[in-house]
């Protein structure tokens, strides 16, 4: 479902040198799957998952989802592709304030070119236990609740992908576990590939693949190129 | 979810900052209605004055501005006045053959109410039973109409009609009597009273703003008389003749006239003549013989063709600098919209970022904000279109009764229906700036604080 190969991307320090943070040869998640990526501070998890979701270019390689290789994907075709094919869950959950509960998990499905479908909005928040939050604000909603409008938001389209990037890392230790139980039985129940970056050794016990990015990203020095 | 309701409720989450933008915008949409439709309707006001009549003519030593200054609008000195053999070329002379109508103006007397001056124009009956002041929608002619009382009689010298506006501000009413200001000063010896027995209903003119009394009666107040070319029949007038203890016992109260003739016809002038033709060629006829003449002693002028060019050299320029300041108020109302949307930019980038996380494309957030920029300006817009009839509806009684134009808040202008599709067109204009600065939005960086 999701190949990543020979994925390099860099960037330019300050004093205009070229500072590498990814050099992926092989990477792979398959349909359904539930993948764990760890790593330390600054390795390029969030980085990866930016390329993944293609809102961040590479310099080279190739990403495929579906088949599809959106490095080679003009940049408004990927967009489209983003909106349709993959969902993500942000660290801070990245609500927008202007918008209802409701609403924001509409705005999920305002950019695939398909009209927004306000019953299949509705039913995921009930399923994330907030029927009765609709109309609400992210203001006025807990951080737990916020969490719950992301998840319901990055379900919104049935994307073939989800990305996770810290989704439990704001929320308090008693709601962790709902988090990352509604994501699961989330993309179990849609048959979503999951990958899902965390720091959180709790979490990531939970996973029967952990995958540690140390160990596919030659930038960082620490893989033999064998 | 559309581009609309996304940047509505952008609008909404940023209310105050929104409102005073949309306020400043309403400001200046109201200003420039309020400079478009008072400029037509006073334009529109200014020609309703000089119809009903063809012609006007007056004393020769003068300009024609000064003329129908004088005549039409109540302003200004007088021109010399002409020999009333030559208004009665009018009615039985030469010029006959042409006339419909010829009403003679006598002017130089006024009244003074408080600190308010009024013309008194002496004239005939004729002026509001034969002559119209403008032209309905229809083409109709508009026809003086008595809010209270009648016209005055001709044969009745000292009676005298007002306009609406001099009766509000002076307080007059029928039956009442007033005594005209001999002169444009308010030092001028106050004249023999005339009865009010009609007020006019208003109609928009300066007409509302003068005082008409019967010409006999005015030929017969101290200093209107000629004195008769053998200069023997010196004229003893009305005035004097009451101050006379031994007269005044003679008079009868109850003769409308004070037992006086009328004024013969040697001893008396006119100001300026009204002139009604009978057809089309009448006005090009008149105008030859009169201006081309061998006999220079009067002019005549069309008051449709002065009041045109006093609108284009006076009123024009007026005008247009008003209208430019109007546009430059708009376009820094423009320039607030796009400083405000603009500076919510950067606490918007991490908003921008997350729907282009969504998917939104660059052109889509950048639409996004270029619809709230209009938004924006049409919401102002409108709202500066309905303030600005609003100013001129509740402003409209305090200006009709100052000046006598009427402003209703129904008053449009066609110019105004161009203002929406131009505030679009500004509103992207102004709105592009902000709109390129959330295309450029750098996604990666903003989500991924971190690697």
């Amino acid at each position: 479902m999701l190949n990543l190969n020979n994925v390099r991307k860099s960037y330019h320090e300050a004093n205009g040198e070229l500072l590498p943070i990814l050099d992926i040869e092989s990477f792979a998640v398959g349909a359904g799957e539930q993948v764990v990526l760890r790593g330390r501070s600054g390795c390029g998890k969030t980085t990866l998952l930016n390329c993944i979701a293609g809102m961040t270019t590479v310099d080279s390689g190739s990403i495929k989802i579906n088949n599809t290789d959106i490095v080679k994907l003009p940049e408004v075709s990927r967009d489209r592709f983003r909106a349709r094919y993959i969902g993500f869950v942000f660290q801070t959950f990245n609500l927008l304030p202007a918008f209802t509960a409701e609403e924001n998990v509409l705005l999920g499905m305002s950019f695939t070119g398909q009209k927004p479908d306000a019953a299949r909005a509705e039913k995921l928040l009930r399923d994330v236990g907030l029927g009765h939050r609709l109309d609400h604000k992210p203001a006025t909603l807990s951080v737990g609740e916020q969490q719950r409008v992301a998840v319901a938001r990055a379900l919104a389209n049935k994307p073939a992908l989800l990305l996770a990037d810290e989704p439990t890392a704001n929320v308090d230790p008693a709601h962790q576990q709902q988090v990352i139980d509604l994501l699961r039985e989330a993309c179990d129940r849609e048959k979503i590939a999951l990958l899902l970056v965390t720091h959180s050794s709790e979490v990531a016990d939970q996973f029967t693949r952990i995958e540690y990015l140390e160990n596919v990203n030659r930038a960082l020095g620490l893989v033999s190129s064998s | 979810m559309s581009f609309w309701k996304i940047a509505w409720r952008n609008i909404k989450q940023r209310a105050l900052a929104s409102s005073l933008t949309g306020l400043s915008m309403a400001l200046g949409v109201a200003l420039m209605i309020l400079v478009i439709v008072i400029h037509d309707v006073t334009v529109e006001q200014f020609s309703n004055d000089a119809q009903g009549y063809h012609l006007i003519v007056g004393g020769s030593k003068g300009g024609d501005l000064q003329l129908v200054m004088t005549t039409v609008f109540h302003l200004g000195r007088p021109l010399y006045p002409i020999p009333y053999s030559y208004y009665e070329k009018f009615t039985e002379g030469e010029f006959a053959p042409y006339t419909a109508v010829a009403v003679p103006y006598c002017l130089g007397d006024s009244y003074v109410a408080g600190d308010q001056q009024f013309r008194v124009v002496a004239t005939t009956p004729e002026l509001f039973d034969k002559i119209a002041y403008g032209a309905n929608e229809d083409g109709s002619d508009k026809k003086y109409s008595f809010q209270a009382g009648r016209n005055f009689q001709s044969d009745h010298f000292f009676e005298g009609v007002i306009g609406s506006v001099t009766a509000r501000k002076t307080g007059l009413k029928v039956g009442d009597k007033f005594q005209p200001t001999h002169g444009m000063s308010a030092e001028g010896d106050k004249h023999t009273g005339f009865t009010v027995v009609g007020i006019l209903a208003p109609t928009g003119t300066a007409n509302d703003r003068a005082m008409f009394i019967n010409v006999e009666g005015f030929y017969l107040l101290e200093g209107h008389a000629l004195t008769s070319e053998d200069g023997e029949h010196t004229h003893v007038s009305i005035d004097k003749l009451r101050k006379d203890e031994s007269h005044a016992a003679t008079i009868d109260p109850n003769d409308p006239n004070y037992g006086m003739e009328p004024l013969p016809e040697a001893q008396r002038e006119v100001t300026s003549i009204l002139v009604v033709c009978k057809d089309s060629f009448g006005p090009m006829i008149l105008d030859s013989k009169i201006n081309k003449g061998k006999d220079r002693v009067a002019q005549a002028v069309s008051p449709g063709g002065v009041v045109s060019r006093l609108l284009e050299n006076i009123i024009g320029p007026v005008q247009i600098v008003l209208f430019v300041l109007t546009v430059l108020i708009i376009i820094v109302a423009g320039i607030s919209i796009l400083v405000s949307i603009y500076n919510s930019m950067s606490e918007r980038s991490h908003d921008i970022a997350v729907m282009r996380a969504l998917g939104a494309s660059r052109s889509a957030v950048m639409g996004i904000i270029l619809v709230e920029s209009i938004l924006l300006s049409l919401l102002g817009g409108l709202a500066g279109v309905f303030l600005g009839h609003a100013v001129l509806g509740l402003a409209g009684p305090l200006v009709e009764a100052h000046t006598g134009i009427s402003l209703r808040f129904w008053n449009f202008n066609w110019q105004e229906s161009l203002l929406i599709p131009g505030l679009v067109g500004f509103a992207s204009l102004v709105g592009f700036l902000p709109a390129l600065t959330a295309y450029r939005t750098d996604v990666g960086r903003i989500l991924g604080g971190g690697r």
